[in-house]
């Protein structure tokens, strides 16, 4: 049973029963109960053409369901207007599946879980798994959706940034359980690149595929986390960072810089340098300050700091600091880690204790919690 | 089976007999902490008595309805309070003394040179749903 394959025609299918007149929220129930008939039934018995036995399957689901819903009438209508099955194109579906998902209506949990189910083709109970949330919290969630967006008109465009916004999201939660939102992400990011030809969305698919090169040196033994100048280079995943490095350049040579470029290009850079020490950080400041331009954001201000501390030494990175405001998420680790690098091991050990107190997530504090007890043990030991 | 709450304190329990802040530890008496409180977990799962265990950042906010139309008001956190909860861990098991032969391990956590911590942990009892046969 090859569940990518079923997971990868979930969004044409679906896009063909909107297309056919099919209610975005009816289609995408009766799609999920084709999907699960098809579990049940093609290993004994693979169809020749899978995709059209999805269709037919899940039109004909969606038509039991319209039959005894009580806007009968209605629906009869659209039951004599059936167009004959056949093969559709499938990409442009794909597509407006994407925009519809990300719609801006929606909060982005509600984004994100409809971009699962009815994109990625994942079951609620995958998805709320994922997010650790309960199954009926997740199955309101999307329904809620599902209604949001139920008004929109399928061919209208939508606004790609939005739904790089979901996929970023997607990929950046840190949770595992039984399915991978990382590689899912990756995933579903090389699909919306195949549906359209944008340099943002080949920025974002290099940025996945640079980091989640790094993810099995990320983490030790005992699942603490490794930061990136002390991870052991060597388990890199460099067929990954060179399909993220060439889909960058191709993306760049566009001249339409975007902000996902540019953080590609920093974890580019990253990958390019054999050891901590021989990365170019000269010219990550540069792309920092491309980044500042594109978005003015504080938490990339936050990270230039630390790349001109790198670049142009500590004292120069604690100045970058000080321009930014200290109630910023990580600005006294950041703070901690220059005043380390500056040799003030004692205001550094405090600074990492007080940023373990104020750290978002377990494996951060307990990072922070040790860098503290490092430096503590090494001012006791001399 | 019976339902009990493992509360882990910041402040407001008596105090620890191996009292030490964290950050004063060494990184490997850090690590094998770790080690211990995931092996517990573990452990719990295989035995099918763990139901959830999470960690609370130290500051939160008091909120309160402030009336019709109006935002809730906020307030704290407030650096004077007596009791602060760090996380806590559920656990489903067959007996009041089941709840704290657990309790007493998870206390046994290493810490400062290596160790147990012997940290007061708070166990209380969910209310559970009304029996069906009461007579």
């Amino acid at each position: 049973m090859n569940e990518a394959l079923l997971r990868s025609l979930t969004p044409s299918v679906l896009g063909i029963l909107v297309r056919r007149g099919a209610d975005f929220a009816a289609a995408e129930d009766a799609l999920q109960e084709a999907l699960v008939e098809a579990v049940r039934v093609w290993p004994a018995d693979m169809p020749r053409e899978p995709k059209g036995w999805l269709i037919t399957v899940a039109w004909r689901r969606y038509l039991d369901a319209a039959r005894s819903d009580t806007a009968r009438r209605r629906r009869e209508d659209l039951v004599e207007e059936e167009p004959a099955p056949g093969p559709a194109p499938g990409v442009d579906d794909t597509l407006q599946l994407y925009f519809l998902c990300a719609h801006p209506a929606l909060t982005p949990s509600s984004a994100v879980a409809l971009t699962l189910r009815a994109v990625g083709g994942l079951t609620t109970r995958q998805i709320a798994q994922a997010y650790l949330v309960p199954e009926a919290t997740m199955a309101q969630r999307i329904s809620r959706a599902k209604r949001t967006v139920s008004g929109v008109r399928f061919d209208q465009p939508g606004d790609v940034a939005t739904v790089l916004r979901v996929l970023y999201l997607v990929f950046n939660e840190g949770y595992s359980g039984d399915v991978d939102l990382a590689a899912e992400a990756i995933r579903l990011t090389r699909q919306l690149a195949a549906s359209i030809d944008h340099p943002e969305v080949a920025g974002l698919l290099a940025l996945m595929l640079l980091h989640h090169a790094r993810r099995s040196a990320r983490t030790g033994p005992d699942g603490s986390l490794v930061p990136l100048a002390e991870q052991d280079r060597g388990r890199w995943d460099t067929v990954m960072i060179a399909e993220g490095v060439a889909i960058l350049q191709a993306a760049l040579a566009r001249d339409r810089l975007g902000e996902f470029q540019a953080q590609a290009a920093i974890a580019a850079l990253h990958a390019d340098a054999p050891t901590a020490g021989e990365t170019d950080w000269v010219q990550i400041v540069e792309w920092y300050d491309e980044l500042v331009r594109l978005t003015d954001s504080p938490v990339v201000r936050l990270n230039r700091a630390v790349a001109v501390g790198e670049a142009d030494g500590p004292r120069a990175g604690l100045a970058a600091l000080a321009a930014l405001d200290d109630a910023l998420p990580r600005h006294t680790a950041v703070a901690a880690y220059l005043h380390e690098r500056d040799g003030d091991l004692e205001t550094a050990a405090r600074l990492y204790a007080e940023a373990a107190r104020k750290a978002s997530n377990l494996a951060e504090r307990d990072h922070l919690t040790r860098r503290a007890a490092r430096l503590t043990q090494l001012r006791r030991t001399g | 089976m019976a339902k009990y709450l493992l509360l882990k304190h910041y402040r407001g329990a008596p105090a620890a007999v191996n009292d030490v802040p964290m950050d004063q530890w060494t990184p490997e008496e850090i690590s094998a902490h770790m080690r211990y409180m995931q092996d517990f977990a573990d452990r719990l799962e295989g035995t099918g008595e763990f139901v959830d265990g999470q960690a609370l950042a130290p500051t939160g906010t008091f909120v309160r309805y402030d009336g019709e139309g109006r935002p809730p008001v906020t307030d704290g956190p407030f650096a004077e309070t007596k009791d602060l909860i760090a996380g806590w861990m559920v656990i489903d098991v067959d007996s009041y003394e089941r709840a704290v032969e657990l309790a007493g391990e998870l206390s046994a956590a290493p810490g400062a040179g290596g160790k147990p911590i012997h940290e007061w942990l708070e166990l209380r009892p969910f209310l559970t749903a009304p029996p069906t046969i009461t007579e």
